[in-house]
């Protein structure tokens, strides 16, 4: 690229900055990087730049880059949710191509910065991943990169299992820490000797005994528990203190993660809408204009069969709008609107919802049957086979994929099952069942995070049942 | 706000976890050798050097759900109604690419690794070799080998050395106390230059024989070509002076081209000496045992005529006799186990029969994942004996 066209694009960016503020878009001060499809995809793949060595990323990238060598799939931009915010831009990019991506990066920046889910994100995480790179590459280099590598392969296994509010309970046990510190007696060099003499006493005084085990040589955690990567690290009988770190920091790392899995629809939704009217409000020459309007329906066009995000996001805003600006006279009486209300509501709804409760409030029966939604299953293991188009029944459906961002719910029952230190998870079943020859193999790796026996409630065919592994065979009752 | 942009050039991460993710494939490749050996895809490769080979230890597991047992929402064109079909599933094969256009999740079961020939030969043959070789009194055959291992201040340019040379020219910038890149002289170059290796090496002849008459189905006949196929490759890598002569017989025996004796098909019933003797008689004319290896295989389902077994057991114990190793692989049915295994077939009969059963190696072959067992016992490690 000339530094004639980057000027081009500084003014470009300047310009468009400029129209999201007067539309009322309110994004944090966003870098632009240009760069060639190698970091870009790299970034893509890793989903922050920076991040800790794992052979999943090499795969990833590996996979996305081949893509794009063949000509099958290209990203465009890639945006990071910090502050300042960072949107990379391909550098082969045309100049209509790089605008509208400048304009839908500061629609996701907008988003990122406004909505309650993103409240308590780590806007440093940039600098945060890589210090967690540089002690992962500390704990390859002292114990042995196969051992992280093997053990990593276990955590990520059940990364996605954590709590989304987890923030709410780091506040509590912030406070909590902060009381028992203040109780308790001062730490010296001698304190395990202290202890020493507490299990003698307890030796000889059972009662003593009793009231430890209710005091705190037990996991006091308040279970069930829905972060079981949490509930891992925490209390784990096997795992070394780097094991436990390493634990801490995939934890971080997805808690950064879990807003953006819940907000997905939304998310690209809001980035279309206003990369469009942006776009729209540039003073196009009729060749770009044709050009954006082929970018655009590229990326909010439906694909049939599939759901594409973008588009349903893309269309529930304006429908939101256009029923806020002009409400029907049921909708003013009963509802008291009073119209010409949509921007303000959809600024509102960008702020409030996640997906589940974006479609779960805003996803009309006239929106279900303008899309033409329906659910489809597979039917005799043959055919999938579209099973129902009653508005309701597609929308709860949807919204039922959505829940826990697409993944099972599983949650600690108890750790000390069998009074035999014994892991015991349940998965809340709601009408799917678990792929079975990968949860087999998933409970290998809670076993080896876990390294005592665990055990997974959960239904096949119907019928409840219970999965166990021992660390050397698998059983089912 | 800001536009920028930077110098990428060094950014390497993805790279470096792209080759994390190569080791991963190359060590789920060595614990899977026993089914890569006899894939489709690499014994019908035809020349290609790499080839395409499920691996399912790169799965990444995690909990999820059963996607062919959910219920998914999609989006059609404004005229779809219940009861439409809109995908169809590939049956059989386990996890599938699910469902057209629907199924976008389904993805595949497993991870397909694209697999360098050459590499899965380097690991298979890792461990093996010409059992009992002997070093034989005359033409001692020497090979040469080059190897590049000493650096020089002169040389041929192409030789150059660009590493050293950087490191030489950074050096001597530093002596000049400018420590940096950059102005490169003559005394900076540096050249790799080579030696040359005699090896010597023992003779060898291996004589691979196979049967071709009708009772060698589709299976068997594969079974026994991949074996061939990786012999082949074996002793044309490890050894640079092995003759390889192809035997095929159904009732007669012929010597073949190597191209016939893997794609002829053929019928007709079963002698089994017939090979056996045009064997012997291929190394009375060409191969003395005096300065030869020799090493005779053949694969067979054992099926042979019962009026021949005789013969085949003598002329089976004259071959021994003369060589160093004879090594016999008997196929069975698809997925059959050990029902036949006490029949009339002709490895119990060799078994039972034979008197030289010392540099006898028989193998029994029901599955595909029997051939790189049936390999390894053919060619593993066995006393190499030292020359008087």
């Amino acid at each position: 690229m000339e530094d004639r066209e980057i000027k081009d694009l500084e003014a470009a960016v300047e310009q468009i900055w400029q129209i999201a503020q007067d539309f009322g878009l309110d994004p944090y001060p966003t870098n632009f990087e240009i760069v060639p499809a190698t970091v870009m995809y790299e970034v893509g793949s890793y989903a922050l730049p920076g991040r800790y060595s794992h052979w999943t990323f090499g795969k990833a990238y590996h996979r996305m880059k081949t893509m794009y060598d063949f000509g099958l799939s290209k990203i465009y931009e890639v945006v990071i949710n910090t502050n300042p915010s960072y949107g990379f831009l391909l550098e082969t990019n045309s100049p209509i191509q790089n605008k509208m991506v400048i304009a839908h990066v500061l629609g996701h920046v907008d988003f990122f910065k406004n909505n309650t889910y993103f409240s308590k994100t780590n806007r440093r995480m940039v600098e945060s991943v890589s210090t967690h790179a540089q002690r992962m590459m500390e704990y390859e280099f002292k114990h042995g990169r196969k051992t992280v590598e093997r053990f990593l392969d276990s955590v990520l296994a059940i990364e996605e299992h954590i709590d989304p509010y987890f923030f709410i309970k780091r506040e509590v046990s912030n406070e909590e820490q902060k009381r028992r510190a203040e109780h308790r007696p001062r730490e010296g060099r001698y304190d395990d000797l202290w202890l020493l003499d507490k299990a003698e006493r307890e030796l000889r005084d059972p009662s003593a005994a009793a009231d430890k085990r209710d005091d705190d040589s037990k996991p006091r955690e308040l279970l069930p528990e829905k972060d079981l990567l949490y509930y891992v690290m925490k209390n784990s009988p096997s795992l070394a203190p780097w094991q436990r770190d390493a634990i801490a920091m995939v934890h971080e790392e997805m808690e950064y993660f879990v807003p953006q899995m819940q907000t997905k629809i939304m998310n690209e939704g809001w980035a279309s809408i206003w990369h469009a009217r942006i776009m729209r409000a540039l003073d196009l020459t009729d060749n770009d204009h044709i050009e954006f309007a082929n970018l655009h329906s590229g990326v909010v066009s439906p694909q049939k069969g599939q759901l594409n995000p973008y588009y349903l996001g893309y269309k529930i805003y304006e429908d939101i709008e256009r029923r806020w600006n002009e409400p029907s006279i049921e909708e003013r009486d009963k509802f008291n609107r009073l119209g010409k209300e949509g921007r303000d509501k959809i600024f509102e709804v960008r702020e409030i919802e996640n997906d589940v409760s974006f479609l779960r409030n805003y996803l009309t029966e006239e929106l279900c049957e303008e899309l033409d939604l329906f659910v489809f299953e597979l039917i005799e293991e043959e055919e999938w086979t579209i099973t129902e188009k009653r508005w309701e029944k597609v929308r709860d459906q949807l919204v039922a994929n959505m829940t826990n961002f697409g993944f099972p719910y599983l949650q600690v029952e108890d750790g000390d099952y069998n009074n035999n230190r014994e892991l015991y998870l349940k998965h809340r079943y709601e009408g799917t069942e678990l792929e079975m020859r990968y949860a087999r193999k998933a409970l290998e790796h809670v076993h080896m995070l876990w390294g005592r026996p665990v055990h997974l409630e959960t239904v096949i065919d119907e019928e409840s049942t219970v999965l166990h592994y021992n660390g050397d065979e698998h059983g089912e009752d | 706000m800001s536009i920028q942009r930077n110098d990428w050039s060094l950014q390497r991460k993805g790279i470096i976890d792209q080759e994390r993710h190569k080791d991963r494939v190359k060590e789920a490749i060595r614990k899977n050798l026993g089914s890569i050996v006899s894939n489709e895809a690499i014994i019908l490769s035809d020349g290609k050097r790499t080839v395409k080979v499920p691996i399912r230890a790169l799965d990444e597991y995690k909990f999820r759900f059963n996607y062919q047992k959910a219920k998914h929402v999609g989006q059609g064109d404004g005229k779809t109604r219940v009861g439409d079909v809109i995908g169809r599933e590939s049956r059989g094969t386990g996890g599938g690419t699910g469902a057209g256009q629907a199924g976008q999740e389904a993805g595949t079961d497993y991870y397909e690794a694209e697999v360098n020939i050459d590499e899965i030969a380097a690991l298979i043959f890792e461990d093996l070799q010409l059992p009992y070789l002997q070093e034989k009194a005359k033409k001692a055959v020497q090979s040469r080998k080059t190897q590049f291992n000493e650096i020089r201040r002169t040389g041929v340019i192409a030789n150059l050395d660009k590493r050293r040379m950087i490191l030489e020219n950074i050096r001597r910038n530093a002596r000049e106390g400018n420590p940096r890149f950059g102005d490169i002289k003559k005394e900076d170059l540096r050249f790799k230059t080579w030696e040359e290796v005699m090896r010597y090496e023992s003779n060898a002849v291996v004589i691979a024989m196979i049967d071709v008459s009708g009772s060698m189905g589709e299976f068997k006949k594969y079974i026994a070509r991949s074996f061939y196929f990786w012999m082949v490759r074996f002793l044309r890598t490890k050894y640079d002076n092995v003759d390889i002569v192809f035997i095929s017989h159904h009732t007669e025996a012929k010597e073949v081209s190597e191209e016939q004796f893997f794609t002829q098909g053929e019928s007709g019933g079963t002698v089994v000496s017939s090979a056996y003797q045009l064997a012997l008689d291929i190394i009375k004319q060409r191969y003395k045992p005096s300065d030869w290896n020799i090493y005779p295989f053949h694969f067979s389902d054992g099926d042979n005529y019962y009026s021949d077994n005789e013969e085949a057991v003598r002329l089976a114990d004259e071959l021994i006799s003369t060589c160093n190793l004879f090594g016999y692989g008997e196929i069975g049915e698809e997925g059959s186990s050990s029902y036949r295994r006490s029949s009339g077939a002709l490895l119990s009969i060799f078994s039972d029969r034979l008197h030289h059963k010392d540099r006898f190696v028989g193998v029994r072959i029901d599955d595909k994942e029997d051939v790189y067992p049936a390999l390894k016992q053919f060619f593993g490690t066995r006393g190499v004996e030292t020359p008087a």
